[in-house]
């Protein structure tokens, strides 16, 4: 009468949770596995398209990884890579057409980098190295939970870069609003510039670094 | 272990039910598709009139404002005329044709005809004329408003691809559109001289020559130069038709 013990694994289980929170700290894809850096430099000029962009790689990864995972006992090892990849490239054009069907403005602003999703080396990384080898429900909430440490990091970036470089939030004038201009302030143009991206990147790895100690690398 | 066979029928599969859901979904997501393309269209040659439409009010505003559709050919003929829902003249609207296509054609030296957009606001009639010219790092366009002697400009707006945010990019502001208000594209002596954006500004060039001219974009200066380039391989073309329909006074 006593079915397999697996199966009967809660679908919120202790093991499935830390499959969604360990990927939003200590197994961070940008911060602790520096993957993804690319797509992060260039979206994340302005807040709207960091979400947009965060959206998007939630949804391949976690249908992604539901795919790779219902097939991966009929996928040969010989050809798997491109198996992979023709499953990122297939949602990837899914959902470039629904943006530009249904979210034009966004969809002109992203166009490029929805293509560039398919070369964003978390997702390979994760049917890879999880849905490969797990079933699906671990393996969704494992896609689902990369995709959101990515995505949260890409929406914090873009705060501070959208907030400081142009004064705006979400096209919204704040800074204006808050008649900071009249008193003399100005934005820093050189946070809409790629490489502040990388140092905000830079001082989110530090701030988590100072917090969880053992994430030091020795050298 | 998989055989050969087992990896070719899988392989050959795949990119069956791939490609019949991906052709599925670009079929059905078309119409939507163009739909919003050509409400992006109508947005740009609104904004030329300094109309600011929304994406749900763009046609019927585009019907309220631009009254009329003119193709002509680099001779200055009129090949057609579309007013009201109606052709008057000829059988092609100004709003189908492709402006990339076209400006290839006049590169390669071939024939081609140029779009022309006719625009009343507040009593005032208005030549718009849709752009298309090289960025830096991808195609930029806008729409640039006449007033009815086809030299003043009354209102002009860019867009851009891929320029980058903050330099070349602010071509698609209104601080940079506006500049062009007031300005000429012919010399008091009746000679064709577009409108330069100068690097350094406008107030750095003779006096007789500011009414040709922008301020360029600090940091932004192949972006800058492009919108340059565009104006004038764009408006060239309609030269001949302003000098024998406009300057003559012949009524259109």
């Amino acid at each position: 009468m006593r079915s397999d013990k697996k199966d009967k694994e809660p679908l919120f289980s202790a093991g499935n949770r830390k499959l969604i929170t360990t990927p939003l700290g200590r197994e961070n894809p940008i911060t602790v596995q520096v993957l993804g850096i690319c797509s992060a430099l260039a979206v994340t000029a302005k807040l709207e398209p960091s979400v947009v962009m965060a959206l998007s790689v939630i949804f391949v990864m976690g249908v992604g990884n539901v795919v790779v995972s219902l097939l991966r006992k009929t996928i040969a090892p010989r050809i798997r890579i491109i198996v992979q990849l023709v499953v990122i490239a297939t949602l990837v054009i899914l959902v470039d057409e629904f943006l530009k069907a249904f979210a034009y403005d966004v969809s002109k602003q992203l166009s490029v980098f929805v293509g560039l999703i398919i070369t964003n080396c978390i997702i390979m990384g994760r049917f890879e190295a999880f849905a490969m080898s797990h079933k699906v429900w671990p393996s969704f909430l494992d896609g689902i939970g990369n995709a959101w440490g990515y995505g949260w990091i890409l929406i914090v970036v873009g705060f501070f870069r959208e907030l400081l470089g142009s004064g705006t939030l979400w096209n919204y004038p704040i800074m204006e609003k808050l008649g900071l201009y009249s008193i003399g302030y100005e934005d820093n143009g050189m946070m809409i510039l790629p490489p502040m991206a990388l140092i905000t990147v830079g001082v989110i790895i530090w701030v988590q670094r100072y917090r969880m100690r053992d994430l030091i690398e020795e050298n | 272990m998989y055989s050969n066979r087992y990896i070719f029928i899988y392989a050959s599969l795949m990119v069956i039910v791939v490609a019949t859901l991906l052709s599925t979904a670009a079929m059905l997501l078309k119409p939507m598709q163009e739909k919003n393309e050509a409400v992006a269209k109508m947005q740009g040659i609104l904004a030329a009139t300094d109309i600011d439409a929304s994406a749900d009010s763009a046609i019927r505003l585009y019907r309220e404002f631009i009254t009329g559709e003119m193709v002509i050919d680099p001779e200055g003929n009129v090949l057609s005329i579309y007013r009201n829902g109606e052709f008057e003249r000829g059988k092609q609207r100004a709003f189908d044709i492709d402006i990339k296509r076209e400006l290839y054609a006049k590169s390669m030296g071939d024939d081609y005809v140029m779009p022309l957009y006719l625009a009343q606001r507040n009593g005032e009639s208005m030549y718009i004329v849709p752009l298309l010219g090289k960025g830096l790092w991808g195609p930029i366009y806008g729409n640039i408003a006449f007033g009815p002697d086809f030299n003043e400009v009354s209102g002009a707006d860019f867009g851009h691809d891929k320029e980058t945010p903050g330099l070349g990019a602010e071509i698609n502001t209104d601080d940079f559109a506006d500049q062009f208000i007031g300005k000429t594209i012919f010399t008091r002596d009746g000679e064709f001289t577009s409108v330069e954006v100068v690097k350094g500004g406008a107030s750095s060039l003779p006096p007789d020559q500011r009414r040709h001219g922008v301020d360029a974009i600090s940091g932004g200066t192949i972006t800058s130069n492009g919108v340059t380039d565009m104006l004038e391989n764009c408006l060239e073309g309609y030269v001949p038709f302003i000098e024998k329909h406009i300057v003559n006074k012949k009524p259109v």
